[in-house]
């Protein structure tokens, strides 16, 4: 074996990529919970292509066959239930694992350098997801596949001048119909497929090279023994191999416990409304995205011009692109940073998950105000990560908080007239209080005083 | 622990379950997937009352007849009323159709009546109960009826016979349909009404069973597969203990 190992191994790169990877790649050995989720995407796409495959087995990308072939799949193919309900459980369990690793790189600083490749990579990942999601839920032909896909496809005909050719262009036909179908087919099981891969390799290629972060945000290549080995590293095999394998243990009791219990996930994973074909002359009473879009849906519906809408909900997923150069302190965890910083973390994941939460309901006076002002915390979250970089003067806090309160306070009186002003001016203290806390907090308090990051990693 | 993080998710997910019957009260079809019985019963009513309209189309009657016990010669005998175009009865092995052609559907009610393979997905059981219990005497309408869980609906109270005729007496302070009037029954049918919901019970059950015919199967893998997962878990852990015991 070992001779063929070597016969290999001098015409074919094996044991030095398997070292570079697993063997002498030196991890930091204080990774906690957080650091699960890499792997479980890496874990949830293998699911994704495996089942994908076996589905495109059975499954007719035409819009008279579609519909039917996917309830075949679930009632005729041995197996084909649970090969449908791995792929559809899947998708979810993608975004959730993406977000909880996005999670990650935001409170532990892992976008900064030298990380900031990894971070955009891992950017264009969760594009690449989006568009693979997106072209994916149009397969089962629905009535949500068929009126999200219109929607979404309407957006770019928002833009102006080449909107209307550009949607056209987009669908191949002036609305969503086979053509369409044919091609986000296409599309989905090849071209982005292909793309994710490349983007996950660089990735990790862009990683390894620089090495992983940590929960304290030390860099263990600072501090080496005489054979040039990290202090605080230890080999990435076997110690997190067999780490990760406990954590896929757990992931999958979660995974199939859904899949076995609870497939249709309350109508969020599979809703309820795509049980009915898609039908091109009737629109359903409520149209709502999938849920991990809804986030970005809902800044989409704040803004009352259609295409500055679009502009808006671009924004909020471009602007994240950015985020090594917006936020420049150079403590990378949010262990070691002031309390304002983790509070203000803390408001944007609860700002994220009530934007979610409002893109599947639907719009009232109530929740459209609450749409406006969640996407006002988005954006100045950003504001306040540029702010926070470094300690600023009274000066520069009092022009900063005076400006993006004094834009969303003029946005609110151009458009209070129409609207009931007891809810306007009450839920200015969502932007409100954040803006307050983050911005004129460190002028009166110590809550902005940050910690000394230790040398070595704890724990 | 299964059933407490059930709880949970059904706890975060019940305002989509609430939008998804379009806010409107639903009573409890308080179904029972395991009741061969009862599904048997639904399947009967269904081939008797629903089917010269409704196809289920993506299910064939020997599918049928393996998961709920009934053997091929009473399916034939008893089931199967299709004839093909030389006028034999179909086989066993046929998906049920429905004899009712599309435009045929379209001319009668405006709109061919749609499969409902299905429809317990799209719209729940409570749905369907609710549904097939609300009709009501209406003149304005084209068949005579309307329905109080789907306004204007295409479709004629095809249970009459069971059930009897309704009649909606408006409330003194409500307007118009969607639960705002009392349905009280005006002649009464061949049933007591208490039969006629458990008829449409049978019914709701039968639909529900179609709509995902591998629900009990996926039920029961469903345990074997937590099962494993769990001794996987413990042989994990174990592993990653050991491996993890000269880290400091």
């Amino acid at each position: 074996m070992n001779k063929v190992l070597a016969w290999v191994d001098r015409r074919l790169p094996i044991i030095k990529p398997l070292e570079e990877h697993l063997t002498k790649y030196y991890a930091p050995k204080n990774f906690n919970f957080w650091y699960y989720f890499g792997s479980l995407a890496m874990l949830v796409l293998v699911i994704q292509i495996v089942s994908g495959i076996f589905l495109t087995m059975h499954y007719k990308p035409d819009a008279t066959l579609a519909f039917s072939s996917v309830e075949y799949i679930m009632r005729e193919v041995p197996g084909g239930w649970f090969i449908r309900y791995m792929h559809s459980t899947g998708a979810s369990a993608f975004f959730i694992v993406v977000y909880l690793h996005m999670f990650r790189g935001l409170i532990y600083g892992s976008y900064k350098t030298p990380r900031e490749l990894v971070w955009i990579f891992g950017m264009f990942i969760y594009l690449a997801l989006m568009a693979e999601a997106f072209m994916g839920y149009l397969l089962p032909w629905g009535q949500m596949s068929y009126w999200g896909a219109q929607v979404i496809v309407n957006l770019f005909g928002a833009i102006p001048g080449i909107g209307p050719d550009l949607a056209v262009w987009l669908r191949g036909d002036f609305v969503v119909s086979d053509a369409t179908l044919n091609r986000f087919f296409a599309l989905h099981v090849i071209a982005v497929p292909l793309a994710l891969i490349g983007l996950i390799l660089l990735h990790i290629m862009a990683l390894h090279e620089v090495g992983s972060n940590n929960p304290d945000g030390v860099e263990i290549k600072k501090m080496k023994d005489k054979n040039g080995v990290p202090l605080d590293g230890i080999p990435f095999h076997p110690y997190y191999t067999v780490k990760d394998i406990l954590g896929v243990a757990v992931f999958l009791i979660f995974f199939f416990a859904i899949l076995f219990f609870y497939p249709e996930g309350g109508g969020y994973f599979l809703e309820h409304a795509n049980f009915v074909p898609a039908n091109p002359l009737q629109t359903p009473e409520h149209i709502a995205p999938v849920w991990y879009f809804t986030p970005f849906y809902t800044v989409l519906r704040a803004v009352p011009d259609p295409f500055l809408g679009v502009v808006a909900m671009g924004a909020a997923v471009v602007i994240l692109f950015f985020l090594p150069w917006i936020d420049r302190n150079p403590i990378k965890s949010w262990r070691y940073r002031s309390k304002l910083h983790k509070f203000s973390i803390l408001y944007f994941v609860a700002t994220f998950i009530w934007l979610g939460y409002l893109g599947v309901q639907p719009v009232t006076e109530f929740n459209a105000e609450m749409g406006v002002r969640l996407t006002e915390v988005y954006f100045s979250f950003f504001v306040v990560m540029w702010f926070s970089s470094k300690k600023r003067s009274a000066a520069t806090a009092l022009i900063t908080f005076a400006v993006v309160m004094g834009l969303i306070v003029a946005y609110d009186l151009m458009r209070v007239g129409s609207l009931n002003p007891n809810l306007v001016w009450g839920s200015l203290a969502i932007p409100g209080i954040y803006l307050v806390v983050e911005l004129l907090f460190p002028i009166f308090t110590n809550l902005d005083a940050e910690k000394e990051v230790p040398q070595r990693v704890t724990g | 622990m299964k059933r407490l993080i059930l709880t949970g998710l059904m706890l975060l997910t019940a305002p989509v379950s609430l939008l998804a019957s379009g806010g409107m009260h639903l009573d409890k079809a308080d179904i029972d997937l395991s009741n061969k019985a009862s599904l048997q019963r639904g399947f009967k009513y269904y081939t008797n009352y629903c089917y010269g309209c409704h196809s289920l189309s993506l299910t064939r009657y020997s599918r049928i007849g393996e998961d709920l016990g009934i053997p091929k010669d009473i399916l034939q005998s008893e089931v199967i009323f299709a004839r093909d175009e030389k006028g034999e009865p179909v086989k066993v092995g046929s998906y049920m159709k429905t004899a009712m052609r599309k435009s045929y559907g379209d001319q009668a009610f405006g709109k061919a009546p749609p499969d409902l393979s299905v429809v317990a997905r799209a719209r729940g059981s409570d749905w369907i109960y609710t549904y097939l219990r609300s009709f009501y005497l209406d003149p304005s309408r084209p068949f005579g009826v309307n329905n109080t869980a789907f306004d204007n609906v295409g479709m004629p109270h095809v249970l009459w016979e069971l059930q009897g005729w309704q009649e909606l007496k408006k409330s003194e302070h409500g307007e118009g349909h969607g639960g705002a009037g009392e349905l009280e029954l005006a002649v009464p049918g061949s049933v007591s009404p208490v039969e006629y919901d458990q008829i449409v019970r049978d019914i709701t059950n039968f639909l529900t069973y179609m709509a995902e015919p591998v629900r009990e199967k996926r039920l029961t893998t469903g345990v074997f597969v937590m099962l494993f997962l769990f001794v996987f878990f413990v042989a994990a852990y174990f592993l990653k203990k050991e491996y993890w015991k000269d880290v400091h």
